[in-house]
C-alpha cells in the first residue's frame, strides 16, 4: 500500500481499519544470494540499496531480535556532516544528501529536521580549530557557517553567557544543514521499502556460525537453521568483534557503552542541536518537548546495554554548565548502546579476510546519520565485491597500510568520534 | 559497579580510570610487523571475562588488573597490575 495524503484520509474516517502490515515476516529460505547480517538501519538499508541499485538475486536481512532493537533504536538521531578530513567528509555529506530526500525515496515518513547543528567554543584556539574545520567543509561543498559570541546568543539565549561562566562562550561552528530524524521511522521506512522490492526480513535468527568452503565464507548456521549464501555482509554494529570471531577473525575494535537520556517534556527551549565544547555533552529537543542528550562512553569495554550512574552525574553536570536551566529539569530515562569503537574513530567499510565475508561496523558514536550513505555504498560493496568510490578509504587494510582515518588526531584509541 | 582494589578494597568505579585490555603480550622489538600491528590494533572484545587494567586513581593510585564481565560487569578477579592474576575468589 502506498501511503499518501488521501490513503490517510480514506483509512481514518474508515476508522482505522484496513491497514496492511508494512513488511512480510518473512521465514528464511535455504539460500540467499546476499545475506545481510543485522536488521538496525545499516543492515536495512544496505538491502534496500542492494535491490534498488543492483541486479544480485534475492537478499534477506537476518536479525537475531527485532529489527531496530539494536543501537538504531536507542542513539539521539543527530545527522551533520561536518567532517574535516575528505574521505570522512565526502562519506558523510552523500549522506546528508541522501537524507535530504529521503521520506520521499521512502514514502515514509523519517521526520528529517534541518533546525542546525552548532558546535560551541569556548576558547580562541578551539575558534581557531573550528574556523579550519568550517573551511574545510566549506571546500568539500559542505555548508560551515562560523558563527560569534553575539550570533550564537541570538540562536540559544538560554546559554551560560554570563560573565561568570566556567567555559565563556567564543562562538561556534554551525552547520544549518544538520538536525535529527526519528529513528524508529528510519528503520520501518527502510524495512518496508526493501520488502517491497523483494528482500525477505527475517527475525528472530541470530547468526551462531559461519559455513566455510576452505578460506571463502558460502553461508551461515543460524537459530532458525542453516543459510546458503553467495555473499554476506555483516552489519551488528556493537556485535561485530563477537560475530567476526565465529569466523576467527579478530578485528581493531572495541565494545564499549554509551548512555542517554532524555528530560520531563518542556515547552519549546532549543530549536538547534547544541554540542559543549568543554566537556562531552549534546543536547536536542524532541517533537514531544522531551530534552535528549547524551555524553561520552561510560568508558570501559561492556556488551551490558546499561550504565552507571557516575556517567549521568557527569553527563547532567556538563550540561548545567552550558544551560543553567537544566538544573530545574526532570530526568525521564536513560538507557544505553552497545558501540562499534573503532581504533581510529572512523568506520570499517569493506572486504574482510575471508572471501565472500564484507564487514560494515566501526560506527563509534555516530552512525546513525552514516545510514543511508552506509547502505548505499555497502550495497555497492556487497554487489560487486569492490568497494564504491566514496568507501574506498574505509577498508579494513587501512590500519596495516598507516593510511587511518584519525579525525581527532588522537592515535590508536578505542575512543574518538 | 564496584571494583576489588588489591590494597584498598571494594570501592566505587568512579574512583578508577580504565587502561585497556591487559590480555594482550607485547611483541619483542624485532617481532614481525603483522604482530606488532596486531598489538596496537586488533582486539579479542570477548562478551564475557575479560582482563584489564584499572589505575585506582582516586585512590592509593595503584595500577591493578581485572578480570572483568562485560556483559554483567562483575569482577571476578583482582590484583597488582605486574603479576598474573590467579582464579579470583
Ligand atoms: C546512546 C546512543 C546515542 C547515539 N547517538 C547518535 C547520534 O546522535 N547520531 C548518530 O549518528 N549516531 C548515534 N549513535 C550511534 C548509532 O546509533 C549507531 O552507530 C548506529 O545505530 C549503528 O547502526 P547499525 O544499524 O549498524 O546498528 P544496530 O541498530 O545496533 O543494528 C545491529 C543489529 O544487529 C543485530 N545482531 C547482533 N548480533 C547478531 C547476530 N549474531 N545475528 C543476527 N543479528 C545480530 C542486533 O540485534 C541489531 O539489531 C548513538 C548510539 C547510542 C547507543
Ligand atoms: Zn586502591
Amino acid at each position: 500500500m502506498r501511503y499518501s495524503l488521501a490513503s490517510l484520509l480514506r483509512r481514518g474516517l474508515a476508522r482505522n481499519v484496513g491497514w496492511t502490515p508494512a513488511w512480510r515476516d518473512a521465514a528464511p529460505r535455504a539460500a540467499y544470494d546476499v545475506i545481510v547480517v543485522g536488521g538496525g538501519g545499516h543492515g536495512l538499508a544496505t538491502a534496500y540499496y542492494l535491490a534498488r541499485n543492483h541486479d544480485v538475486g534475492k537478499v534477506a536481512v537476518l536479525e537475531r531480535g527485532w529489527i531496530g532493537s539494536g543501537n538504531t533504536g536507542r542513539n539521539t538521531t543527530i545527522v551533520r556532516s561536518n567532517y574535516l578530513l575528505d574521505a570522512n567528509a565526502r562519506f558523510y555529506e552523500h549522506g546528508m544528501k541522501l537524507w535530504e530526500g529521503l521520506s520521499r525515496e521512502l514514502n515514509f515518513n523519517v521526520m528529517f529536521s534541518q533546525r542546525g547543528v552548532i558546535n560551541l567554543a569556548h576558547s580562541k584556539p578551539q575558534m581557531d580549530g573550528f574556523a579550519r574545520r568550517g573551511n574545510a567543509m566549506r571546500l568539500n561543498g559542505i555548508d560551515a557557517e562560523l558563527l560569534d559570541r553575539e550570533a550564537v546568543r541570538e540562536k540559544v539565549p538560554e546559554l551560560d553567557f554570563s560573565e561568570a561562566a566556567r567555559f565563556p562562550i567564543h562562538g561556534g561552528l554551525l552547520q544549518p544543514r544538520g538536525g535529527t530524524a526519528r529513528h524508529d521511522a528510519v528503520v520501518w521506512g527502510y524495512a518496508r521499502a526493501a520488502d517491497r522490492l523483494g528482500v525477505d526480513i527475517i527475525q528472530d535468527c541470530e547468526v551462531t556460525g559461519f559455513q566455510m568452503q576452505g578460506e571463502r565464507v558460502v553461508g551461515v548456521h543460524t537459530s532458525r537453521g542453516d543459510i546458503a549464501a553467495g555473499r554476506v555482509g555483516l552489519a551488528v554494529a556493537g556485535h561485530t568483534g563477537q560475530v567476526a570471531a565465529l569466523a576467527g577473525l579478530r578485528l581493531p575494535i572495541e565494545s564499549h557503552l554509551l548512555q542517554a537520556c532524555v528530560s520531563e517534556p518542556l515547552k519549546p527551549l532549543v530549536d538547534t542541536v547544541v554540542t559543549f565544547g568543554a566537556g562531552h555533552f549534546y543536547l536536542s529537543q524532541s517533537d514531544r518537548g522531551g530534552l535528549v542528550f547524551g555524553g561520552d562512553l561510560d568508558g570501559y569495554n561492556s556488551y551490558a546495554q546499561r550504565g552507571n550512574l557516575g556517567m549521568i552525574e557527569h553527563v547532567v553536570a556538563a550540561g548545567v554548565s552550558m544551560m543553567p536551566c537544566l538544573s530545574r529539569t526532570r530526568l525521564l530515562r536513560h538507557w544505553a548502546g552497545v558501540m562499534d569503537m573503532s581504533m581510529d574513530g572512523s568506520p570499517i567499510i569493506g572486504a574482510s579476510p575471508l572471501d565472500g565475508l564484507y564487514l560494515n561496523c566501526g560506527w563509534c558514536y555516530g552512525g546513525f546519520k552514516a545510514t543511508p550513505a552506509s547502505g548505499w555504498v555497502f550495497a555497492h560493496t556487497l554487489a560487486e565485491g569492490a568497494p564504491h568510490a566514496l568507501n574506498q578509504a574505509f577498508t579494513l587494510d587501512r590500519f596495516a597500510e598507516g593510511r587511518c582515518l584519525d579525525e581527532k588526531g588522537a592515535g590508536p584509541v578505542p575512543g574518538a568520534h | 559497579m564496584l571494583i576489588k582494589c588489591p590494597w584498598c578494597g571494594e570501592r566505587d568505579a568512579g574512583e578508577f580510570s580504565y587502561g585497556g585490555d591487559a590480555s594482550r603480550p607485547r611483541p619483542a622489538e624485532d617481532a614481525a610487523e603483522a604482530d606488532w600491528l596486531a598489538y596496537v590494533y586488533d582486539r579479542d572484545n570477548p562478551r564475557g571475562p575479560h582482563q584489564e587494567f584499572w589505575q585506582h586513581s582516586h585512590g592509593c593510585r595503584q595500577w591493578l588488573r581485572l578480570r572483568r564481565d562485560t556483559l554483567s560487569h562483575e569482577v571476578l578477579a583482582s590484583g597488582p597490575a605486574g603479576e598474573p592474576l590467579g582464579d579470583g575468589e
